[in-house]
């Protein structure tokens, strides 16, 4: 792999940028792979680089339908946070935050990863007892959440309407300074780049139809292009299509898959520098290096695949945003856009072994699935290199919906969860 | 935005005034006592995820306040049919 520097920078300069070597390669996939993942998003990106780069595992394929990134990594708003209240959830985003903090020179690719610090609102008394709850519990769990109040938050913010004159006044927030955001397509481009230099085939238009299952076990993968390809393990990364392909297995998931939208404004002049989200009036911002404005909006109540969502979502996110930002008014909106985010009953993502003995599934991110994308990837990475899951993926097991140890995170995952 | 029939006030509305309550034709176990872990589980929390036609529940929230079921395909959006609680799909989904 031809390294990144600012020295070849200047070196492919002087043959004016047109000898850079290809970022990765497009081979034909053999016959059979010690590891087959199904979905070349970030997550399954991520995971085919801890194969190969922790786990020696380099005999691996990422089958992707489409592109490489072009599903939901490509689609998010970029927010990377790790407060949020169970200690199960904290190790896991923990571990995804220790990632990211040394991802761009893991990686060689420079992941933009700004650490800007993440606010969440709280407009009423019920809100600042739940954020003061939840940063108690992050300071037991080693991972750092602080309360501001409004004085010092319309410091800290200034554009933020902080005035008691507000309809639903803000009274304080909570913040978790190490968070931040992080350039996605540079997520998916640099492990594929990484993994695929490690000897990981990355193939992409290569639908999976089918899956081989014979006794219970799984055999391979049937593909629209290039017949069966065998496998001693498959792990599936397909986020808002798991349910397809769990039935392909012959069985449920616990996962309703919905519609997100997101949007971006015009770029306008830098006035803030951080990432602020209210979970109360329903809306969270940041601004770009370029200066458009990131939007992200909920999900439509129904289930979706048309990655397009209604009209109403996006108008009341609007609102919010108005709301919290007056000076926004007129800021005209360049793009809009949706995916498809597959959500579990308790707001936590499944890393799961499954009925069939040797496939495993990553799945369940729903809202919030960009910030785990290193953390993800590595400990699904370990579950497909142990056939077993990982002692922080354990308590992420599909199976906790028959014993009910339910992981609820629908306070911290809030609306952007 | 979906236009929506309520079968109850018998026009059709914006979606604005409905809600979705999830999946249609969910049968309560008979004898929640003693299911076993599995079955409950599922009665709870495993719903059909179809990439194509599903029944589910609306809820008329800002006008009637009744309910009702639609067939509804998940890619197109189009709305298959809409018809009364206690009442069985024409249009069959499968799964």
């Amino acid at each position: 792999m031809q390294r990144y520097s600012g020295f070849g920078l200047l070196k492919h300069s002087l043959s004016h940028h047109e000898n850079w070597q290809r970022v990765w390669r497009n081979p034909t996939p053999k016959k059979k792979y010690d590891v087959i993942i199904v979905g070349g998003g970030g997550h399954g990106l991520s995971t085919a680089y801890y194969l190969a780069k922790e786990h020696g595992i380099t005999n691996v394929a990422v089958l992707e339908r489409g592109h490489l990134g072009g599903g939901n990594i490509c689609r998010n708003t970029t927010i990377v946070r790790s407060n949020y209240l169970w200690d199960e959830s904290a190790a896991l985003y923990e571990h995804s935050m220790k990632l990211w903090e040394g991802l761009s020179q893991d990686l060689n690719y420079n992941q933009m990863f700004s650490q800007r610090g993440c606010y969440h609102t709280c407009h009423t008394l019920q809100d600042l007892r739940t954020n003061e709850r939840l940063v108690y519990a992050n300071h037991l769990q080693g991972v750092d959440n602080e309360m501001v109040y409004a004085d010092q938050l319309q410091k800290e913010i200034p554009a933020l309407d902080c005035s008691k004159d507000a309809r639903y006044p803000v009274l304080g927030a909570s913040v978790q300074r190490r968070a931040g955001n992080a350039r996605h397509d540079a997520v998916a481009w640099g492990y594929a780049r990484a993994a695929d230099s490690l000897g990981v085939d990355l193939i992409q238009n290569c639908e999976v139809i089918d899956l081989e299952i014979n006794d219970g076990k799984i055999t391979g993968v049937k593909t629209k292009d290039y017949g069966v390809i065998k496998a001693d393990r498959v792990g599936c990364v397909v986020a808002g299509h798991s349910g397809v392909l769990a039935k392909m297995a012959g069985f449920e998931l616990p996962l309703e898959s919905h519609p997100l939208q997101a949007l971006v404004s015009e770029p306008i002049k830098p006035f803030l520098d951080t990432v602020l989200m209210s979970n109360h009036v329903h809306g969270y911002m940041s601004q770009s290096d370029k200066g458009d404005l990131v939007i992200g909006a909920g999900i439509d109540g129904w289930v979706g695949y048309g990655q397009r969502g209604s009209y109403g979502i996006i108008e009341h996110t609007i609102q919010a945003i108005v709301e919290l930002f007056p000076l926004t008014s007129r800021v005209r909106m360049n793009r809009q856009w949706g995916g498809i985010v597959d959500t579990c009953p308790d707001a936590s993502p499944i890393i799961s072994d499954t009925p069939v003995k040797n496939l495993f599934f990553n799945c369940g991110w729903g809202t919030g699935g960009f910030k785990g994308t290193p953390g993800s990837g590595n400990l699904f990475a370990h579950t497909l290199a142990h056939g077993k899951p990982h002692p922080v993926a354990e308590p992420f097991s599909m199976f906790r919906f028959h014993s009910g140890k339910l992981i609820d995170e629908h306070g911290a995952a809030g609306v952007a969860h | 935005m979906l236009h929506i029939y309520c079968p109850h006030c018998g026009e059709y509305r914006e979606e604005e005034e409905f809600h979705c309550k999830g999946q249609a034709h969910i049968p309560r176990p008979l004898d929640p006592d003693n299911c076993s872990d599995e079955e409950w589980g599922n009665y709870m929390y495993f719903r059909h995820n179809p990439k194509g036609l599903h029944h589910e529940i609306w809820y008329h929230s800002t006008g009637c306040q009744k309910f009702f079921n639609i067939t509804r395909d998940t890619v197109t959006y189009e709305i298959k049919e809409v018809y009364k609680m206690g009442e069985q799909p024409s249009v069959a989904a499968k799964g």
